[in-house]
């Protein structure tokens, strides 16, 4: 275990645990950790909050993650629970402005350690949540291929573009990749615009300040073609979810996957060991442009209509407390990393090296990934477009109108 | 009983005859009905009004309409003539209609050659019902593993003969017939079994009557068997389009609508707008609803005018 700030660590667990006055009454809970491992963190985390305070009645409810996405409208409306699971920046964005979540700004004066997130959980200058857990993006590889061809972990992208060759005139993929469900096609445009035009040109893109006809743009997608024309990225990718890209990654027809951490238990459970498998930051294509990164984090909020919301405050204050958040994101839980700054990264190969990128390595800022920083129904148009492109590169100019005609419709809304 | 008069009288006093009773027969029918009635309204009239009134509005489905709503009169259907993801999914609904159709011959045929005789006819009949008795989910998946490119049993087959790299689902050009495909085995099999129970209702006196003057094959089946199955092709039809227009749960699990949103039609794309996870333009997707209802009116209509004229023919 790896402890920061050991003595602060300490002094919050101390003031987290201390409650005033005692909850009573029902509390109902909407969770959508629904996979294995985060449902049985969620029902670890009522039990200890419930024998924490044993005159409340919890009621955990756990609903399909995919679902949830379509479900949490008619929920914060009709009967509304007391908490409920969702994500940060602009996905929250519909709920905050129809008056559906809860603001929670006075919590955030109680709770140390979550400076570094606040920006993605606030609009308007209030927070509308708490953050749980976050996870880093990046290049997952097969290490042993790697090593048998003699390849090193590449730091540009003229390195990234060599390996490459090497791996295709191996007669296998460089990426594997599923755009099924389309999103993770975005994940690789945010690498790819990131690393060329940098994190705030991004953020501009996303907030709709910049055309998408605009030759930055351009050179991004250029960038990206280069990869897409040497037959770098799986074929037939559009018909995979990113669950089916996995085996090619398994039985090494695919060498890397650019993904989130959530793809490592996963790539284990398949039979690949630690030693098979290793991980790199995303190369740099433009040289002096700082590394942003995508790390979604994942989220607890009060719907407006609840009926407990002393308990429900109290709830969320104790998902974010150091110790909880150590517990939690532990390798054998959700194996994901703690949002507050003083709980402590398991001691896991991909934790230790996603947490090291994120804190040292990162200083362009952190994104939070396509389809949260881009509004919604950009995020959906956008996402088509990039898989389009993916196909077939040569339809981009007719793609990048499109895109630039939604831009102009959406943001002038 | 005991006091009942031995004769009955003829002139009973009308007073005594309360308002419902004078009303019986008119009234009667009505009250059966009121339960449906209420139901109907509330479940599929009212809606239909309402899904006209959201069309006008700009609103993200969140709230309350008269508040969070913006009225922007015609202006979602205006955005709608632009679209070219809506034009997409319109001519693909024009696919699926004209194509689906197929499975009323193809059922035909079937139904043709399973009428007869033979030992262990029944368990040949059920195999081929089998693919309406499963859902509509396991024969998307059964069909898109079919389909799978290099490891499917379709790339297989295409390989014996040198065909390679066909991807039916991950082309654009493709995916759309690759999922009718899918759907008309299922649609077959209940065209199928319609025409069965056609079939067995068929009048023996006039097949004989036929054999006598000569009649073989193909005249036969155009002349005598066809007209006489009339009733099993109308209803046949109307499923048919029913079914074709319906199309969304074998697009939602075999391509989810793609590559690039190429194989949508009108249900799915007001799904995506109005409700998934990224949906938020209610209004938007209310206007497609709307269209999509004025295409399906044209059919419910004619099959509305058919059956009232049938009726008539037979009183």
């Amino acid at each position: 275990m790896r402890s920061i700030l050991t003595a602060l660590a300490a002094s919050t667990i101390m003031t987290g645990v201390a409650f005033a006055n005692p909850l009573s009454g029902d509390m109902r809970i909407v969770s959508d950790m629904s996979n294995p491992a985060p449902r049985a963190v969620m029902e670890g985390l009522v039990a200890d909050f419930g024998e924490m305070h044993p005159d409340l009645n919890i009621e955990l409810e756990v609903v399909d993650r995919d679902g949830w996405k379509g479900q949490i409208r008619n929920a914060l409306t009709a009967n509304p629970p007391d908490v409920i699971n969702w994500y940060a920046a602009n996905r929250m964005g519909p709920y905050v402005n129809a008056g559906l979540f809860e603001d929670v700004s006075d919590l955030w004066g109680d709770i140390e350690g979550l400076d570094a997130v606040k920006g993605a959980l606030t609009i308007d200058d209030k927070q509308w949540g708490v953050p749980y857990t976050y996870y880093n993006w990046g290049l997952y590889y097969r290490e042993d291929i790697f090593a048998e061809l003699g390849l090193e972990e590449p730091e540009t992208f003229e390195q990234e573009i060599a390996n490459c060759q090497v791996i295709i005139d191996s007669g296998r993929s460089c990426y594997a990749i599923g755009t099924k469900f389309l999103w993770t096609a975005g994940g690789w445009f945010d690498y790819m615009n990131m690393r060329t035009n940098g994190f705030d040109f991004h953020m501009q893109l996303a907030q709709g300040e910049v055309e998408w006809t605009d030759q930055r743009v351009r050179d991004t997608f250029a960038n990206w073609r280069k990869l897409i024309d040497m037959g770098a990225f799986l074929p037939d990718h559009q018909n995979y979810s990113w669950q089916e890209a996995l085996p090619f990654m398994v039985n090494g027809e695919a060498t890397a996957y650019l993904i989130g951490n959530f793809a490592v238990a996963p790539m284990r459970e398949a039979g690949l060991t630690d030693d098979q498998i290793d991980f790199y930051q995303f190369p740099i294509i433009t040289e002096g442009i700082p590394q942003g990164e995508d790390a979604p984090i994942d989220t607890f909020h009060i719907p407006s209509g609840a009926s407990n919301k002393e308990a429900a405050r109290e709830f969320l204050k104790f998902v974010t407390t150091a110790d909880v958040q150590t517990k939690i994101n532990a390798g054998d839980a959700l194996g994901q990393l703690p949002v507050n700054a003083a709980s402590s990264v398991d001691d896991d190969e991909f934790l230790n090296q996603g947490f090291e990128m994120l804190t040292n390595n990162a200083k362009g800022g952190i994104a939070q990934f396509f389809d949260r920083d881009f509004p919604a129904e950009m995020a959906s148009v956008g996402m088509e477009g990039l898989q389009e492109f993916m196909v077939f590169p040569d339809n981009l100019d007719d793609i990048l109108q499109r895109l630039e005609q939604a831009r102009q419709r959406i943001y002038a809304q | 009983m005991t006091n009942a008069p031995v004769v009955p009288d003829l002139h009973p006093p009308a007073a005594k005859r309360g308002w419902y009773k004078r009303n019986e027969i008119a009234i009667t029918p009505w009250l059966f009905l009121l339960p449906g009635i209420l139901f109907f309204s509330a479940y599929v009239i009212i809606p239909i009004f309402q899904s006209f009134q959201v069309s006008l509005y700009r609103w993200d489905g969140l709230g309350d309409l008269s508040e969070q709503g913006q009225f922007i009169g015609l202006g979602n259907y205006r955005e709608l003539a632009t679209d070219r993801n809506f034009e997409i999914s319109l001519w693909n609904n024009v696919r699926w209609l004209f194509l689906y159709l197929l499975a009323i011959p193809m059922g035909l045929a079937i139904a043709l050659f399973l009428n007869q005789t033979v030992t262990g006819i029944r368990l040949y009949k059920s195999l081929f019902f089998f693919p309406f008795v499963i859902s509509q989910v396991v024969v998307g998946l059964v069909f898109s593993w079919f389909y799978l490119p290099n490891d499917g049993l379709l790339a297989v087959m295409l390989g014996w003969i040198g065909i390679e790299g066909v991807n039916i689902l991950g082309s654009p050009e493709t995916a759309t017939y690759g999922i009718i495909a899918a759907g008309l085995w299922p649609q077959t099999a209940y065209c199928m079994i319609l025409y069965l129970t056609g079939l067995n209702a068929m009048d023996p006196e006039q097949i004989e009557a036929a054999r006598l003057d000569g009649a073989k094959r193909w005249k036969m089946l155009w002349y005598i068997i066809i007209p006489q199955l009339k009733p099993a092709t109308f209803i046949a039809f109307v499923v048919t389009i029913i079914g074709a227009l319906r199309s969304f749960d074998l697009i939602s699990i075999m391509t989810n609508g793609g590559p690039f949103g190429s194989t949508r039609v009108l249900s799915f794309y007001m799904f995506e707008k109005a409700l998934a996870e990224f949906g938020f333009r209610m209004g938007y997707g209310a206007a497609i609803a709307v269209i999509l209802f004025l295409i399906m009116l044209v059919f419910i209509s004619y099959f509305l005018w058919s059956m009232w004229k049938d009726e008539r023919a037979a009183r």
